[in-house]
């Protein structure tokens, strides 16, 4: 392995030669990684490329072939097991947080101090103080004997983080941190990873969040296919550039905006208000076109989203579909008067994953397979197979479990279910989340091509870039209310995430 | 042809093995343990025992495929036995004609399904466990019919219930004709109705089929009310093999129901079952219990071997998954 790049420090922990099969597939190709004391590193690549395999022979969890090295804190070993991987300060804060929402903050912060002591007498006395005492390392005033679930995510992660220093943390690892936090709480995990940074501990980002990890990392790991692409310094770095090493392939993308001024309105929205979620919007999306809304996590654009398609009912204000005033009372409604909505939880919203992929995309259209009153399997296969072939989707059988699919080709699945009910507005919400930044590019193909066909389409996602490049217009939403219109062919993606971010 | 032998996968569905399996082996078994069980006597046992247990599973199986439960199917079914009495007994008892039978039968239908709808409703509304919805109407149902018959029987029925209950068509028992009927319905109800398609849609996720734009609440109330309502016709069907009604009877099939709906491969977190393997296998568990009788096993015996039955498919199909891993593995 080259020197690493920039520095001259010994590194806290280095793996050589790690090498990984699961069942007659490589998970893990000679991999090399190092993490230097107390830097902010980042772990970048797609589903599959071997990133959470890495972190578990770090943790012990896997062993790895023969023949690897792992040096930690001037040890070395061949394998880790998790008892001396804790034992010597790694820690990992995984994605679902693995906390106890029934306990308290102060019993989930330091129940591993109690574990496996004799006499087996809980301390909460001693717990209480070793939760106030790692909470206020972090600078963070929580109400330890609190049960855990009176608090946010954002919050909870702390928690999460708090463990983790209990445990005499040196190298901590996080696994799409930033995945379900708003700005705000984004900014405050920023800066508790860079104080944990000065203090010493490294931390190890997960995280396919490019813009965050960008501005907190010093230096950059990419894994694809289970095989080291390289390691660089994040100065100079840029999210395009990381997207390419991680995917091998060149995504330079072109803003698709068009004018789209003489097609006529399709869904007209004035003054649409419910308390407490979104304020006073009004706005109109015509035949052809890609309204983009973005805003950050809680500025109510999927609950704009679901009073479009009748599943909340606003307080005030108006919605018509082709001049005509529109009232629904359920999604059944809005869909029958042509409103389609991809749900932004496509796993547990958006499709049922145990049924079959035939079953899923019929769902919402099942009069149109009906023969004589009854469903017919022979219309339904072909209307499935129609759909497949249009959208390009990649499946085994019909009858198998929509679950086996892709990301990417679940998705496909899901916006054929609604082109299916034959729709006038198509709804799309955050449809590239759970994605492959390879395959997303082909959902943006597919968006393009039903506003060339006269769809009206809103496509709604967090990523500024995602809507900047595929909308004719973007909207931002900001607690609630319009913060402000972006035309992508006069401003650039910079102005948008400035207003973003601010 | 082979569109043919298609239709006949798709008919049985690939849930047929286990049930499939478990009716070949007792034929075997029985066939060369005992000489007599290949006869038209056991065959004659198994058709007209077969129809009590098999409507109430019927009833038991809409709920399970909306991962729910009916906990009420054969206090409901007594329910509306007494009902059909009650309208015979008011006109004329022995001397009742055909049409007061017909109009009991329209009002125990009418009971069953109006038991279904509240169970329904609560359910889909206040989304409580289906356990506890459905344990709180059969001790209401239950509690009704007792204090309603104070705990007794009622019995004289007009003959020409007599053939409903023990007579044959074209050499077919009649209970069995009237069960094959409601097993047909059941099938076509779920592979082609779209009441059907969604009850396996919410059984699977409830959340997610409301997004597609199912009316879950519907589904739900539609689902409980046609279970009451095939419990009443287990209810009709029970006075005319007894030739009286008395709360209690068939109190024993309730769990019976569970675990044939399990051996004919229906997911017990629901999303997935089919009619006809849950029809071979309730075959199989009347089969198993007339087969030991012939052997001159007490009854009882076979309420036990029905268990350990349902223990060893369980197993297997540990087994035929652990075994369905390792070759994907291999492969």
């Amino acid at each position: 392995m080259a020197d690493i790049p920039g520095t001259g420090a010994k590194p806290l922990l280095s793996l050589h030669n790690i090498n990984m099969t699961f069942g007659g597939i490589k998970a893990l190709k000679n991999v090399s990684f190092e993490v230097l004391p107390g830097e902010v590193h980042c772990l970048a690549g797609e589903n599959g490329s071997g990133k959470s395999t890495l972190i578990k022979i770090i943790t012990g969890v896997y062993r790895p072939e023969d023949g690897a090295v792992i040096e930690y804190d001037g040890q070395t070993y061949s394998h880790m097991s998790p008892v001396t991987a804790q034992a010597s300060g790694i820690q990992v804060i995984w994605q679902d947080l693995a906390l106890f929402p029934e306990m308290t903050v102060a019993e989930n912060i330091a129940f591993q101090t109690v574990i496996g002591r004799w006499p087996r007498f809980v301390n909460y006395r001693t717990m209480h103080d070793i939760a106030v005492k790692a909470l206020k390392r972090l600078g963070v005033a929580l109400d330890v004997d609190a049960p855990l679930k009176d608090y946010s995510i954002a919050q909870r992660q702390i928690v999460a983080i708090a463990r983790a220093l209990v445990g005499e943390a040196k190298l901590v690892f996080m696994d799409e941190p930033t995945a379900s936090l708003t700005q705000s709480e984004t900014d405050h995990l920023i800066e508790i990873v860079r104080s944990l940074s000065a203090s010493g501990v490294a931390v190890v980002f997960v995280s396919h969040r490019l813009a965050e990890v960008l501005e907190i990392s010093n230096r950059l790991t990419v894994l694809r296919d289970g095989a080291l692409v390289g390691v660089y310094p994040v100065e100079g770095m840029t999210q395009s550039r990381v997207t390419e090493l991680m995917t091998g392939k060149n995504f330079d993308q072109q803003v698709r905006a068009k004018s789209v001024r003489d097609n006529p309105i399709v869904l007209e929205v004035k003054r649409l208000s419910r308390p407490g979620q979104f304020h006073d919007i009004s706005f109109n999306v015509r035949s052809g076109e890609t309204l983009g809304i973005t805003g950050l996590l809680g500025a109510g654009r999927t609950e704009l989203a679901l009073a479009l398609f009748g599943m909340l009912k606003p307080r005030s204000g108006s919605v018509s579909l082709h001049g005509k005033p529109v009232r629904f009372s359920s999604n059944r409604d809005a869909i029958k008067a042509g409103i389609a909505y991809l749900s932004e939880d496509r796993l547990s919203l958006g499709l049922i994953q145990p049924q079959s992929i035939a079953d899923n995309l019929v769902i919402a259209s099942l009069d149109s397979i009906k023969s004589g009153g009854l469903l017919s399997d022979d219309r339904k296969r072909q209307l499935v197979a129609r759909w497949i072939a249009d959208l390009g989707v990649k499946i085994g059988r019909q009858s198998d479990a929509v679950s086996t699919l892709s990301g990417g080709n679940q998705q496909r699945i899901a916006i054929a279910k609604w082109l299916a009910t034959d729709p006038k507005l198509l709804i799309l919400d955050a449809p590239t989340v759970g994605v492959d930044v390879g395959a997303r590019a082909g959902i943006f193909e597919i968006v393009a091509k039903l506003a060339e066909s006269g769809l009206a389409i809103i496509l709604i996602s967090d990523e500024v870039p995602e809507v900047y490049f595929n909308a004719d217009r973007v909207l931002h939403m900001a607690q609630g209310q319009i913060a402000g219109w972006f035309d992508p062919q006069s401003c650039s993606l910079q102005e948008i995430e400035a207003a973003v971010y601010a | 042809m082979n569109t043919a032998v298609n239709r006949i996968k798709e008919f049985l569905g690939p849930e047929i093995a286990g049930p499939g399996l478990a009716f070949v082996a007792v034929m075997l078994f029985f066939s060369l343990a005992s000489p007599q069980f290949l006869s038209s006597a056991t065959f004659g046992s198994v058709a007209f025992q077969l129809p009590e247990l098999g409507l109430l599973t019927l009833a038991m199986l809409l709920p399970v495929l909306t991962g729910g439960l009916n906990l009420a199917i054969t206090f409901t079914a007594n329910l509306a036995g007494l009902t059909v009495a009650w309208v015979l007994q008011a006109n004329g008892g022995v001397d009742a004609s055909m049409a007061s039978f017909v109009l009991g039968c329209i009002l125990a239908i009418a009971v069953g399904a109006a038991t279904g709808v509240v169970m329904g409703l609560v359910i889909a509304y206040t989304r409580a466990h289906p356990i506890l919805v459905s344990l709180s109407m059969m001790i209401f149902v239950r509690g009704l019919g007792e204090f309603l018959t104070r705990g007794g029987d009622i019995s004289g029925f007009p003959a020409f219930l007599q053939p409903i209950g023990h007579g044959s068509l074209a050499g077919i028992p009649i209970p069995l004709l009237i069960f094959i009927v409601c097993v047909l319905v059941w099938h076509v109800l779920l592979t082609r109705l779209k009441l059907g398609f969604n009850t396996y849609m919410i059984g699977s996720n409830i959340d997610a089929a409301r997004y597609s734009g199912v009316n879950t609440r519907k589904v739900l109330v539609l689902v409980y009310t046609l279970s009451g309502a095939m419990s009443a016709v287990a209810g009709i069907i029970m006075l005319a093999r007894f030739n009286s009604v008395r709360v209690g009877h068939g109190e024993s099939y309730l769990l019976i129901t569970v675990l044939a709906c399990f051996l004919g491969g229906v997911n017990p977190f629901g999303g997935f079952g089919r009619v006809i393997p849950v029809f071979v296998a309730l075959v199989v568990l009347q089969l198993l219990s007339s087969g030991l009788n012939l052997m001159g096993a007490n009854q009882h015996l076979a309420t036990a071997v029905w268990g350990i039955l349902l223990i060893a498919v369980m197993i297997l199909r540990w087994l035929a998954a652990q075994l369905m891993i390792f070759n994907r593995r291999k492969g």
